[in-house]
């Protein structure tokens, strides 16, 4: 005969609905991680396969040729190729030392502190401002105030294939400035964070024996943070090339070639989202193709990307 | 105080330069022309002016946008349909539909990502012990982070538009959600990982030790003082499915109308985004004011969703 303590202290046994909620639970979680998995790899798939046609009809010829003929059923990517890595190259440029700059500022001490918060959240609501409407602001205001200028770089670098049309609208340089800004916030926060992650010491020590100010950013401190900020400029140009609608507004759309940055293109994405509506038979399988060819160039560099971020997080933990 | 220079040769060594002479000042004080300083301070200033020139197009953009888009803002502009381009050419009525259409669409979305995100989030935080599963999805994540959100549009318009996999609707609102999903599922599934890092491991143990099953301690325990980051998240996500476009033009489309039933989130459905897109390319004034107009709104919605996002995480690290 157990006793009345025996009894309310004596092991319960959990009953069994409760263990089928618990581990029922826990295939659930497991089930929707494993979802992110399926995800990224059916968009993969379907793509693929969907391009297949494309993919056998051009072959890798499709990378190297121009000509874009629904009529004739001849497609050629390079023009929107050529398109995307030019414009995401030099919107890299030009945003690189504007990002890292005003990154350096925010860490240093050279402003007062209320000011630095008002920029870093400034610059966070510019990558919240969403790009179709930095698109609409490019297409009325920005590209008819900058288009004067553009026709004296023609002027005078006529010479130069870059500059060899004239400006007359829509065009690749035009898309170009809009991506920079699009780009800024991404390098200048990656950046910032970075910088802010390089151990105090560092400095310090770099101060101590003498250095200026520019001379520790320079030779300590912007190296220690190289991995993160290259990165950050990694994941910059992935979106770069991915990005879409304000490209598409203000790029011109055209399929006709030109080395010209002057002259209205196309990017990968925009030639999706001008075409992708109207499109049937082999061409939505060709602009399946060029999607794939942007899909595989975003996942190299974001998986670079990735990796050098991961490698300065570890260097200094 | 003068100061003080002076010369000497410093005794040959392997690393310094024979026969130099270096310049040496013996005081302290702060020269203000040596080479160094200027140097120093123009380089500050080209700083200062790299922030500036960040800045201005947010002030521009913002700037145009409450210029052109505020001085419309009226009733009608929140109620009416938009009229067809080139139909009325002074008129081009509201963006009632687009902004009910915006709030569904982005609604239904985020209700699609909740689940998968949160779920997902609460393995890689409370289940998974750093095994290849976990260190799969979370590669897996920021992969999906990066995809271009146009990819998700064409892939949605292959998987569920042309196969008319839902109830036989191609373009449809719950495909465009559909697509957004996949854009906002990286940032709730990240922000709820993380959340749930951050609840101290002693809670945790407290409640196992006490008796509680997993299932208990999640729900009742570590999902609760993880929320405020957790919603934060999801409100990011929120304002950035709201401004997106890309995912919409081919698997919403747009549509001219009110949707009137539940059955209209089946059949194309007009979204703020795709609105300025398509009426900012029209010939005509009227369309392109009305572009203006829906941008004021759109930003409005996302800037707010994102201070909203901003006072829940600071009450997370006040407490």
């Amino acid at each position: 005969m157990k006793t009345k303590e025996e009894k309310i202290f004596s092991l319960k046994q959990r009953p069994n609905s409760e263990k089928w909620i618990d581990l029922s639970f826990r295939n659930f979680t497991i089930t929707m991680a494993s979802m992110v998995g399926v995800i990224l790899i059916s968009i993969l798939v379907v793509v693929f396969i969907e391009s297949k046609d494309a993919i056998k009809e051009f072959g890798l010829d499709f990378l190297v040729t121009a000509d874009w003929d629904p009529i004739n059923n001849k497609y050629g990517a390079f023009t929107a190729i050529y398109g995307t890595t030019i414009t995401s190259l030099a919107s890299l440029a030009l945003s690189i030392p504007l990002g890292v700059g005003t990154a350096v500022l925010l860490t240093e001490d050279i402003l007062p502190k209320q000011l630095n918060e008002l920029i870093g959240i400034m610059i966070e609501l510019l990558a919240a401002i969403p790009s179709v409407v930095l698109g609409l602001w490019a297409v009325f205001v920005m590209e008819p105030f900058l288009r004067p200028f553009l026709n004296l770089l023609h002027q005078y670098f006529g010479w130069i294939p870059l500059f060899g049309s004239e400006a007359s609208g829509p065009g690749i340089a035009p898309a170009i400035l809009i991506l920079t800004v699009m780009l800024l916030p991404i390098i200048t926060s990656i950046s910032r964070d970075s910088i802010e992650q390089v151990p105090s010491k560092l400095r310090e020590a770099a101060y101590g024996i003498g250095a200026s100010r520019w001379c520790s950013i320079f030779n300590i401190i912007l190296p220690a943070a190289i991995s993160g900020i290259t990165g950050g400029i990694l994941l910059a140009l992935g979106r770069a090339m991915g990005e879409t609608m304000a490209v598409t507004m203000i790029i011109g759309n055209s399929n006709n070639f030109s080395f010209s940055i002057l002259s209205p293109g196309y990017t990968i994405s925009s030639l999706l989202a001008n075409q992708f509506g109207e499109a049937d038979g082999i061409q939505v399988s060709s602009l399946m193709y060029a999607a794939f060819i942007l899909m595989v160039m975003t996942l190299i560099i974001n998986i670079i990307a990735q990796w050098l971020v991961k490698k300065l997080s570890l260097k200094y933990q | 105080m003068v100061s003080q220079k002076v010369k000497f040769k410093i005794p040959m060594k392997n690393h310094i330069q024979k026969n130099k002479s270096y310049t040496v000042s013996t005081n302290l004080v702060y020269e203000h022309n040596n080479t160094r300083n200027t140097v120093n301070r123009l380089i500050t200033a080209l700083a200062a002016l790299f922030a500036f020139i960040s800045l201005v197009p947010l002030i521009l953009v913002i700037g145009y946008v409450i210029i052109k888009g505020a001085s419309q803002i009226n009733l009608d502009l929140f109620i009416l349909e938009p009229e067809p381009p080139g139909y009325d050419l002074d008129f081009a009525g509201g963006i009632g539909n687009a902004i009910v259409g915006t709030l569904v669409i982005t609604l239904m979305a985020t209700f699609i990502s909740i689940p998968v995100g949160v779920g997902g989030g609460i393995y890689l935080a409370e289940y998974s012990k750093g095994g290849i599963l976990s260190k799969f999805v979370r590669f897996g994540v920021n992969v999906l982070a990066g995809i271009p959100s146009i990819i998700a549009g064409v892939f949605i318009y292959a998987v569920v538009v042309v196969s008319k996999i839902i109830f036989g609707s191609t373009f449809s609102g719950i495909a465009g959600a559909l697509a957004l999903s996949i854009l906002i599922l990286p940032i709730v599934i990240k922000t709820t990982d993380e959340g749930l890092k951050l609840v101290p491991d002693d809670l945790r143990k407290g409640a196992l030790g006490v008796g509680a099953s997993m299932f208990t301690t999640i729900i009742n325990v570590t999902l609760p003082s993880a929320f405020k980051n957790i919603a934060t998240g999801i409100v990011l996500g929120l304002a950035r499915a709201a401004g997106e476009t890309a995912p919409l033009i081919f698997t919403a489309l747009f549509s001219y109308y009110h949707i009137s039933s539940m059955q209209d989130i089946l059949s194309e459905m007009s979204s703020l985004s795709v609105l300025i897109y398509n009426f900012a390319l029209e010939p005509y004034e009227a369309q392109n004011q009305l572009a203006w107009a829906a941008s004021f709104v759109l930003v409005l919605l996302v800037l707010m969703l994102n201070i909203f996002a901003r006072i829940i995480a600071k009450a997370t690290s006040d407490s």
